[in-house]
């Protein structure tokens, strides 16, 4: 029975030799609590010693953690509703704030912080136009966000947030039908805009081709007039030149020659008095004179 | 295992021998053998074979061999090896050591340390496909695919609960973040590539703040088309700019079609006044000619020349034309002159004789007519 209890008595002293090591991870922070008080607030990753059944030791996760937050519904300043998605950085800044406020529970952290990130969120959207939210204001919302959700966190919490950021900002689908709608009928005009341009584009082109043609038949044909008329104007002064040596002959000459063209044919009829031609003188009488 | 088998003996079962209640005495042969062992080995140190009970006694050359076959293994089983795209990062008592394990083959105390490897040259990809909004409320679909390594493995084992995870919210934001900033045209079209880098540059820059030990490596937008609600809409425009485009190439055809054909109708035109020109200057040469030589004569002898001209022409004309000679000077009756029929015989009896005669003298005006109206 001495046995017994001796054996009882190494195992104890096993025990509490081993209650007196803990190992902090580097992932991790600690808190060494003496009596239920805090005794050491940060204590850093490594092997460390303790005082058995006096102290205990608290662990949490000391990494960036991410408060994935359910997508909510947000109205803007013109009372658009808005879906948005957003997520949060955060981490343990004050490990005894943050174990006075949780008790190291993750999930009263993050039901803490999602509380505070949702009002924030409705806060920052409703000040803003939709337009603002979506586009322009985005990183100054986010920024204005996270500091004020960091100075109420780091002070009441003692956790520190590095960023929230939205992942998804949409519209609510009953509002994406209608923009959908209106996507289409943006792309209509931009497709009749095409079209219509292309038939501008292509009469004028036709248009212009046309007065090409007629310019350029009109330019041909005054510059044709102005040759014929040189050469009318050349064999005029030719004409003129030659004939008027003896007008008087060139107007015989000019004449008989034309009797000889205007009269052509059997068709023509001529209906002629002797008496009155020149031509019949001989016919009647011979000799001279009259 | 064995006692869980169905053949086993029952009364090997663990659970059935604590529950009969055996535990002390078994406690007690455990010390009995513990005390035994330890006098055997304190026994083997000191040379002494006093104390302890004999009938366990361990030979001390045995437990040594024992001992130094426990360092030996516990030696080799911290041996391990680095690979070439690892990289190893130790934890001493779960504190970080600032040295990165290079590769090659290493040696750590096992319970002391602990060793993280980490692949820091494998490119890692994440995708990432949602319909967002854009600067100018409209909806896009949008792929982005995002390449990253792991550039810091202490960072990235240390620093933040699930990296990758991270990662992909992070992408996921910065994306949506680029694309809310830019208008849909640009989104869909050239703004791409502009998109991409701006994401990946956002994305870094969020990473580094995390810490996350991530390098974004590439981001790219693989896809980013309209809704498939809004797809005919914008393939009609696409459709629309290719009529547009047909149209116009269509009107440009014509244009080079008939004003080249214009130009050559010109210059015809043209060449055809030349040609009317050099005529009727080079008749009016050979008229002014003849006449000049004509003239010359006429001058020797005036009155005969005049005559004879005179007579020549009206004897040939005569000859050819149909005539009637009315020889009724002074008479005041009228007469009746079959004029229709004469017309007649005479038109029946002449027509390749008219066809002759009209053929020379047409030959100037007819051409111009003629080139006139193909040049219309």
């Amino acid at each position: 029975m001495r046995n017994l209890v001796s054996v009882v008595i190494a195992l104890l002293v096993l025990l509490l030799a081993l209650d007196g090591v803990f190992e902090v991870k580097q992932t991790e922070r600690a808190v060494l609590l003496r009596f239920g008080a805090v005794h050491q607030a940060d204590v850093p990753p490594g092997l460390h010693f303790k005082w058995p059944i006096a102290d205990s030791v608290k662990i949490t996760d000391g990494r960036v953690l991410t408060l994935d937050s359910q997508a909510e519904r947000y109205y803007t300043m013109e009372k658009k509703p808005l879906i948005v998605d957003s997520f949060v950085k955060w981490r343990v800044a004050d490990v005894s704030t943050f174990y006075t406020a949780t008790s190291f529970d993750e999930r009263q952290a993050e039901r803490l912080l999602s509380e505070r990130v949702n009002e924030g969120l409705r806060n920052q959207i409703s000040r803003r136009t939709m337009h603002e939210v979506i586009s322009g204001a985005r990183d100054e919302l986010m920024k204005e966000l996270t500091e004020s959700l960091d100075r109420y966190m780091r002070r009441d919490v003692g956790v520190e947030v590095l960023d929230v950021r939205v992942k998804r900002i949409d519209l609510p689908p009953e509002v994406s039908s209608a923009v959908y709608d209106r996507m289409n009928s943006e792309r209509q005009i931009l497709a009749r805009q095409f079209r219509a341009t292309g038939r501008e584009k292509s009469l004028e082109i036709r248009g212009d081709a046309d007065r090409q043609v007629v310019v350029i038949a009109a330019d041909a044909y005054r510059q044709a007039e102005d040759i014929r008329g040189e050469g009318d104007a050349k064999s005029a002064a030719i004409y003129a030149g030659a004939f008027n040596q003896d007008p008087d002959f060139y107007r015989f000459y000019r004449s008989i020659n034309a009797y000889v063209n205007v009269f052509e044919d059997k068709t023509d009829l001529l209906v002629l008095s002797p008496d009155e031609n020149e031509f019949f003188r001989y016919l009647k009488q011979s000799g001279s004179g009259k | 295992m064995a006692w869980n088998e169905p053949g086993g003996n029952k009364d090997k079962d663990p659970w059935g021998q604590k529950g009969a209640d055996q535990g002390p005495p078994d406690l007690d042969e455990a010390f009995r053998k513990l005390q035994s062992q330890l006098a055997g080995i304190f026994g083997g140190r000191t040379g002494g074979s006093g104390g302890g009970s004999g009938s366990t006694s361990i030979n001390p050359r045995t437990l040594l061999f024992v001992l130094l076959g426990a360092v030996v293994i516990y030696g080799l089983s911290g041996l391990y090896q680095i690979d070439q795209q690892e990289r190893g990062v130790v934890f001493r008592f779960g504190a970080v050591k600032s040295d990165i394990v290079m590769p090659g083959l290493h040696w750590y105390p096992r319970f002391v340390d602990v060793v993280q490897t980490v692949n820091v040259t494998r490119v890692n990809s994440i995708r990432h496909q949602a319909l967002m909004l854009t600067q100018d409320e409209n909806i896009v679909d949008v792929t982005l695919t995002v390449q990253w390594v792991i550039d810091n493995p202490i960072d990235f084992a240390t620093k933040v609960r699930d990296p990758e995870n991270s990662l992909e919210n992070a992408a996921e934001s910065a994306l949506r973040h680029v694309v809310g900033s830019t208008q849909m045209d640009d989104v869909i079209t050239e703004g791409r590539a502009a998109i991409a880098v701006e994401v990946g540059e956002r994305l870094q820059t969020y990473l580094n703040r995390y810490g996350t030990g991530i390098l974004v490596s590439k981001a790219n937008i693989d896809q980013s088309v309209p809704p498939k609600q809004v797809q005919d809409a914008f393939d009609d425009v696409q459709r629309a700019k290719e009529d547009q485009q047909r149209v116009i190439n269509e009107a440009t055809a014509y244009r080079e079609s008939i004003v080249p054909e214009a130009r050559g109708d010109a210059q015809k035109e043209i060449l055809q006044a030349e040609a009317y020109r050099d005529q009727v200057i080079a008749r009016a040469q050979g008229e002014a000619q003849r006449f000049g030589r004509l003239l010359a004569e006429y001058r020797n002898a005036k009155q005969v020349t005049r005559d004879r001209l005179y007579i020549d022409a009206v004897e040939s004309v005569l000859s050819r034309t149909t005539k009637i000679l009315v020889d009724v000077k002074g008479s005041n009756n009228m007469m009746y002159l079959p004029i229709d029929k004469l017309m007649q015989q005479s038109t029946a009896t002449t027509p390749p004789a008219a066809d002759a005669t009209n053929a020379p003298s047409a030959v100037a005006p007819n051409d111009r007519a003629a080139t006139r109206r193909t040049s219309r």
